[in-house]
């Protein structure tokens, strides 16, 4: 599909909001993760305000699209997001894990309208996706005839967002065995591979590579994304809804703290909050005062 | 009494089959041991409806919690040492921190995977499972019981887990003449069943150490001593006014588990009486060790202090500090 200038340029003004949202959330909390909630922000923009299907007066709308953040410490991002898009007051992201808010450091859907699924823990998003891939399939009529008014097939489309050092982790390919056995084109991966976690740089840490020939040697569709570029990830998502018999990995190129020049590629903004003074910088960067 | 006709899990294999078709809902998920669990069963008559992960029990389970978001009503299946032990983190977030609909159905639980020896035995699992906020642990004491639970746990809606046995444990709902009817025997998640009346102290068992419990009744009785016999199925949570009304009308309980002592259902009651009741009890498992490689179930049993004669012992210590 083509997409006109003007929404790129609408997404790419909501990723900017989000990340101004969850620098401030960070900052205000005295807690959370910078780098990682920076990285997604177009990702998570791309989903939320054009891809997904959603409809925040209905929360649990049985067809809806579905979202796992895998990386859940990216939250501020999932959060501000969900704000934005009507779920919940946007007020409620000023009070982020006080003791009676419903916004959980790590996504929590029992707490926060509009959270899929639970998170925090790294790994489960792909095992739990295809559980769910798996679910929509089984509820569709088993003819394949049903469509809505739209011609649109019914039917849920599961994304997973998950981070690179996550895919360390064995479980992420057990579920990806099983979304491959089970064919659910209805799942898409997205790795935020912004190449930095806790420790340091994730190709020290524990190298990666070559990591889209794991996915493929997974039998998963595996496209490469620049995941800043919102023309390429909108383009990389409709060709996943386009793969009809197996699971699609997008691995998504990214910068981790990006929009802020002394957190790209740190380490050490994995998860701390800025300063006042590192807080008022962040602002005039992505405020474009810089 | 006596042995079943059938173990427990083929009464549980063939139950989960038949509610396959009455609840269209129900998928089944297991760790490449369906020709054991007998989930094949199931398998057979609703292959779309069947998901063979491999071995891959941290995997199923979270399949399982898609699957349970997806709004399907699914029972994963999986040796218990297992599945409570190498899934538990999977467990503890998904299942039951983020209250997902998951049946975790625990196979070979106990002593009962005898011939597999101490790695293979589940002798933690239900202290594990009943630590966890949310969880409600069941633990059947034979093959007619747990093919009754299937569909009572899959209409509840929660994290339920439920402990089956390899083997055939010895009959008490089956062989019941009050039972003979079908309604017979009515099973309520965290209602404890009396099963023998008596006055002078208690045996709270739970699982295939039911059976046991009412031999060593009787054998009791013989002596002049006269046992009540409840069935805690439902370890968490746990049936505190039964216990609670036995513990005040005997003055001693003894608790029996085919698990260790540590944690477990004699955990539990010590737990929940020392809060309400406190009142001498003596607790009937596997000592805080691991056990071997046996050629049978039974023998293994006896062995590790689960004998109708250790539960004999255990009540008259009990009855001693009354």
């Amino acid at each position: 599909m083509h997409y006109p200038e003007s929404l790129i340029v609408e997404l790419e003004e909501q990723a900017r909001q989000l990340r101004l949202d969850s620098l401030r959330m960070i900052y205000k909390r005295g807690a959370g993760h910078p780098g990682g909630s920076l990285s997604a922000a177009e990702i998570i923009a791309a989903l939320f305000f054009h891809k997904m299907r959603l409809d925040p007066q209905r929360p649990d709308w049985p067809e809806r699209d579905r979202f796992i953040l895998s990386k859940g410490h990216a939250s501020a991002t999932l959060y501000a997001a969900l704000a934005r898009r009507g779920f919940f007051p946007l007020q409620d992201l000023e009070r982020w894990g006080e003791l009676d808010c419903h916004l959980q450091a790590h996504p929590d859907r029992l707490k926060t309208p509009g959270v899929d699924m639970t998170s925090g823990i790294l790994g489960h998003g792909v095992a739990i996706g295809a559980g769910l891939a798996l679910a929509a399939r089984l509820s569709q009529d088993p003819k394949g005839g049903d469509r809505n008014r739209l011609g649109k097939p019914l039917g849920s489309r599961v994304y997973v967002l998950l981070g690179d050092g996550e895919c360390q982790g064995g479980i992420v390919w057990e579920g990806a065995l099983v979304a491959a056995k089970y064919r659910l084109a209805n799942l898409t991966a997205i790795v935020d591979y912004n190449d930095v976690q806790l420790d340091g740089p994730v190709h020290e840490i524990m190298p990666l590579e070559p990591l889209a020939k794991k996915w493929r040697a997974f039998n998963w569709a595996t496209l490469e994304i620049n995941g800043h570029n919102l023309r390429q990830i909108l383009e990389a998502l409709d060709t996943a809804g386009e793969i009809h018999h197996r699971p699609t990995a997008i691995i998504a190129h990214t910068t981790k703290g990006k929009g802020v020049s002394f957190m790209e590629n740190d380490a050490t903004w994995h998860g701390i909050p800025p300063d006042e003074a590192q807080y008022a910088r962040a602002l005039a960067e992505l405020e474009g005062e810089v | 009494m006596g042995q079943t006709e059938i173990s427990m899990r083929e009464g549980y294999g063939r139950a989960l089959a038949d509610y396959g078709e009455v609840n269209r809902d129900v998928v089944v998920l297991d760790a490449d041991t369906s020709a054991s669990t007998l989930t094949c069963y199931f398998a057979q008559r609703f292959p779309e409806r069947f998901v063979n992960v491999g071995i891959a029990e941290p995997c199923m389970v979270d399949v399982a919690v898609g699957l349970a978001l997806g709004g399907k009503v699914p029972f994963a299946n999986a040796f218990a040492a297992l599945l409570a032990l190498r899934a538990m983190e999977q467990i503890r977030t998904c299942v039951c921190y983020a209250r997902t609909n998951v049946k975790l159905v625990a196979h070979y639980a106990g002593l009962s995977d005898y011939k597999d020896g101490p790695t293979h035995h589940s002798i933690v699992d239900i202290a594990a499972m009943r630590a966890l906020p949310e969880m409600t642990v069941i633990v059947p004491a034979d093959a007619l019981e747990a093919a009754k639970w299937v569909p009572i746990i899959a209409e509840y809606e929660g994290p339920v887990y439920l402990r089956i046995s390899r083997a055939a444990t010895i009959g008490v709902h089956n062989k019941r003449s009050d039972h003979k009817r079908s309604d017979g025997l009515r099973l309520k998640i965290g209602q404890g069943l009396t099963l023998r009346e008596g006055r002078d102290v208690t045996i709270a068992g739970t699982g295939s150490m039911v059976g046991r419990s009412l031999l060593a009744a009787e054998n009791l009785a013989r002596e002049g001593i006269s046992a009540r016999v409840l069935e805690i199925h439902t370890v968490k949570p746990l049936d505190v006014s039964l216990l609670r009304q036995a513990a005040e009308e005997t003055g001693a309980i003894v608790t029996a588990e085919e698990h260790s002592i540590v944690g477990g259902l004699g955990g539990a009651v010590a737990e929940a009486l020392a809060g309400v009741y406190p009142t001498p009890l003596e607790r009937v498992g596997i000592a805080d060790t691991f056990a071997r490689t046996a050629l049978d179930p039974e023998s293994l049993m006896d062995a590790c202090g689960l004998a109708v004669s250790d539960v004999v012992a255990a009540a008259r210590r009990a009855l001693a500090r009354k």
